[in-house]
C-alpha cells in the first residue's frame, strides 16, 4: 500500500484526539512525578518546592537495593514461570479444534475480570489453615494435619502467576495458531521424538514471541502491590509496596516519586538490554 | 519383498472415508506419483505411510517388515512437505544436517554431509546462508537435501512444486527425476498436475474419492484409462455413450465403428477417445455428422470443437495436415477403431 505524506495542517486532525489524551494522561501526569521526585519534604505539610537530589540519595542505599533487586527477582521468577506454563498449555490448545479453544479460551479471560485484591483474597483463604487446600492434602493422606501455606513466598508467586497467566496466552496465542505444524511433522520424519520436537522447533522457531512475552509479563508483574502484602511478609515486599507505603502512608510523595523514577528507568533498561542481546544473538 | 506394500488401508475420519480400502505395492527404487483431485486422499495416503496419520485398518509393510505401529521418527522416511518446512531459526547447513545432529554426529560428519548434498542439489557454498534469505526455487532443493541427509529407506513428497511458478517446476521435476534416478531411491509424490506425474513418474496411481482408480505406468495410463474418471482426469478427453444395434455392432452417436468391440455382456458404456485421435473429413458414409462451433488456432495445435448429435466433440490437429474449416462448416468426424477405449460409464 502507498502512503502519502499529510501535505497540509487538516490532514493532521486524526492526530489531534489520541494526542491530547497521551498529552492530559501521560505526559503530564508523568512530568508532573519527574518535578515532585526532586521536590523537598515538608513534614509539616506535603512538599515544597525546590531542587534536591537528596531523594534519589536515600534510595542509593543497601535497604533499598536489596527491595529492588528482590521486586526485580520476583518480577523475573514471574515471567518465566508464566511463560514456562503457558507456551505449552497454548501450544496444546492451538491444536484442538475450534470449539474447545473458545470455551478455554473464554475461561481464562474471565479471570481478567478479577482485581488484584480479589485474586489476593482467595488465595489467601485457599492457602489458610482453616479452610485451604492443606486440608485436601491432609485428607488424601500427604499432610498430618493442616497448615498455613501463607505468608511465604511461595504463596506471592503462584498468586502473581495465577494472574499474570491469561494475559500471557493472550500474548502467545496468536503466534502460536500461525506456527506452521508441518515444521514439528518435519522434525519427526528427521528422527525427532514429539517432544524433543517440541522443544527443539517449535520453541526456537517462536523465539522472539518468547522473549517479547517475558518482558511484557515482568513490566506487567512489576506493578503488582497487592498481592506482596496481601500473602508475603515485610521482606516479600516489593518496591512497588514502599512506593504505595511512602506516598500514602508516610505521606513523603518526593521520595516516593523518586523511587517511580528510579523503579521506571530501571524496567527501560532490561528490557533494552534484553532486546540488545536478542539482535546480537539473531545477526549471528 | 524389497519395497512398499500398502495392504487393505482405510483412514476414516468421523464418517468420511478418506482413504477406502488401498492396495499397493511400490518395487524398490520405483518412483510413485499419486495423482488425483483435491481431496482424493492421497495427500491422507502419503501421511499414513510416512506415519503422521494412523490407517484405520490395514497395514504398511516395507522390505517385509510390519511398520504400521512404528512412529514417524523410527522410520527413516525423508519428507518434503508442501510448505516445505524450513526450521526459519537455522541455516542452510545446519538445516540439513538436522537429522544427523538429532542422532549425536561428530559436526566435522555433520558439515560434510550437508556440502555434499548441497553439491546434489546445485547449491554449493550455501551451508551458511539463512533459509529465509533464498528464493523458491533453493528452498526446495534446500528442503530435498534436508529430506536426503540420512540416506531414507523412502523419499515422500507432498506437492512439492505447488509454491514454484511455471517454469521452474518443469525444469525442477526433470531434476527431481534425475535425482531419484542417480540415487535409486523409492519415491513417492503427491500431485495434482498430471503433467508432473507424466514427466516423473514410473508407477501413476490415479486416486478418486479415497480409491485407486487406476495404477499404470504412465503410457497405459494415458492410452488405456480404465474409467471414466481416470480418462477425464488425465489430459483432455471425449467421453461418448456407446451402445449395442441389433446387429451387434458398436454405435456412436448413430454411426457404427467397425472393428470397435464392446466387452461381452454388455450393451451400454462410453468411450474414451484422445482429441489428437480424431480425424475430421468431408461428411459422408461412415462419418459422424457434425457442425463446428468453434476453432480455436493456437498455432502449434488446432483445437476444433464440433457439435454432434447433441455431444460435444474436440479435435486436435496440427497445421500441417490444413483441415481447413471454420465455425458453421459441415464436417464428418471419424473416431479410428484403434484408438477408442471403453470404459465402464
Amino acid at each position: 500500500m502507498r502512503r502519502e505524506k499529510p501535505q497540509s495542517l487538516a490532514d493532521y486532525t486524526p492526530l489531534f484526539f489520541p494526542g491530547v489524551m497521551l498529552v492530559v494522561f501521560f505526559v503530564i501526569p508523568f512530568s508532573t512525578m519527574i518535578a515532585v521526585s526532586f521536590f523537598q519534604r515538608d513534614p509539616s505539610g506535603f512538599y515544597t518546592t525546590a531542587f534536591t537530589l537528596d531523594n534519589y540519595a536515600r534510595f542509593l542505599s543497601l535497604f533499598f537495593a536489596k527491595i529492588l533487586g528482590f521486586s526485580l527477582l520476583l518480577s523475573v521468577t514471574v515471567a518465566i514461570c508464566c511463560v514456562a506454563l503457558a507456551f505449552p498449555f497454548t501450544y496444546l490448545l492451538t491444536r484442538q479444534v475450534r470449539k474447545v479453544q473458545t470455551v478455554w479460551l473464554v475461561a481464562l479471560l474471565s479471570v481478567l475480570s478479577l482485581s488484584e485484591v480479589i485474586i489476593g483474597f482467595a488465595w489467601s483463604t485457599l492457602f489458610s489453615r482453616t479452610a485451604g487446600i492443606s486440608n485436601l492434602f491432609v485428607g488424601l493422606g500427604l499432610l498430618e494435619k493442616p497448615v498455613a501455606l501463607y505468608p511465604t513466598f511461595g504463596a506471592v508467586l503462584t498468586a502473581m502467576v495465577y494472574q499474570a497467566f491469561p494475559y500471557t496466552i493472550l500474548v502467545l496465542y496468536p503466534a502460536l495458531v500461525r506456527l506452521d505444524p508441518t515444521l514439528l511433522e518435519a522434525a519427526r520424519t528427521l528422527g525427532c521424538s514429539p517432544m524433543r520436537a517440541f522443544f527443539n522447533v517449535v520453541v526456537p522457531a517462536l523465539r522472539n514471541t518468547v522473549v517479547a512475552t517475558v518482558i511484557m509479563v515482568f513490566v506487567f508483574a512489576l506493578g503488582s502491590y497487592l498481592i506482596p502484602q496481601i500473602l508475603g511478609r515485610p521482606q516479600h515486599w516489593t518496591l512497588s509496596v514502599h512506593i504505595t507505603d511512602q506516598a500514602i502512608y508516610q505521606s513523603n510523595m518526593p521520595f516516593a516519586a523518586a523511587m517511580a523514577v528510579f523503579l521506571v528507568l530501571i524496567s527501560l533498561a532490561l528490557v533494552g538490554l534484553t532486546l540488545l542481546a536478542g539482535r546480537k544473538e539473531s545477526a549471528s | 519383498m524389497s519395497g512398499l506394500a500398502v495392504s487393505n488401508v482405510t483412514k476414516q475420519f468421523g464418517d468420511f472415508k478418506a482413504v477406502e480400502n488401498v492396495n499397493l505395492s511400490v518395487p524398490h527404487g520405483t518412483f510413485v506419483c499419486l495423482l488425483g483431485p483435491s481431496g482424493c486422499g492421497k495427500t491422507t495416503l502419503l501421511r499414513m505411510i510416512a506415519g503422521l496419520e494412523e490407517p484405520s485398518s490395514g497395514a504398511i509393510v516395507i522390505d517385509g517388515e510390519d511398520i504400521t505401529g512404528v512412529p514417524t521418527h523410527k522410520r527413516n522416511f525423508g519428507m518434503v512437505f508442501q510448505s516445505l518446512a524450513l526450521f526459519p531459526h537455522l541455516s542452510v547447513g545446519d538445516n540439513i544436517s538436522y537429522a544427523l545432529r538429532i542422532r549425536g554426529t561428530a559436526k566435522e560428519e555433520q558439515r560434510k554431509r550437508a556440502d555434499e548434498l548441497l553439491k546434489l542439489v546445485h547449491l554449493p557454498g550455501f551451508a551458511d546462508r539463512p533459509v529465509t534469505k533464498l528464493s523458491g526455487g533453493q528452498r526446495q532443493r534446500v528442503a530435498i537435501a534436508r529430506a536426503l541427509a540420512l540416506s531414507p529407506k523412502l523419499f515422500l513428497l507432498d506437492e512439492p512444486m505447488s509454491a514454484l511458478d511455471a517454469k521452474l517446476r518443469e525444469s525442477m521435476q526433470v531434476e527431481l527425476r534425475q535425482l531419484q534416478q542417480r540415487l535409486g531411491i523409492t519415491t513417492i509424490v503427491v500431485t495434482h498436475d498430471q503433467r508432473e506425474a507424466l514427466t516423473m513418474a514410473d508407477l501413476v496411481v490415479v486416486m478418486g474419492q479415497g480409491r485407486i482408480r487406476q495404477a499404470a505406468s504412465p503410457i497405459e495410463i494415458y492410452r488405456k484409462p480404465a474409467d471414466a474418471f481416470v480418462a477425464d482426469f488425465i489430459g483432455s478427453t471425449n467421453l461418448l455413450d456407446v451402445s449395442t444395434d441389433s446387429a451387434g455392432r458398436a454405435v456412436i452417436l448413430g454411426t457404427a465403428i467397425p472393428g470397435l468391440a464392446m466387452p461381452q455382456g454388455t450393451t451400454k458404456a462410453s468411450v474414451s477417445i484422445r482429441p489428437e485421435d480424431v480425424h475430421l473429413g468431408q461428411p459422408g458414409s461412415g462419418a459422424i455428422e457434425g457442425t463446428v462451433t468453434f476453432v480455436r488456432d493456437l498455432g502449434a495445435t488446432i483445437e476444433t470443437y464440433i457439435e454432434a448429435g447433441g455431444s460435444s466433440i474436440v479435435a486436435v490437429t496440427t497445421p500441417r495436415e490444413r483441415v481447413d474449416v471454420a465455425a458453421g462448416d459441415k464436417v464428418g468426424v471419424i473416431l479410428p477403431a484403434e484408438s477408442c477405449v471403453v470404459v465402464k460409464s
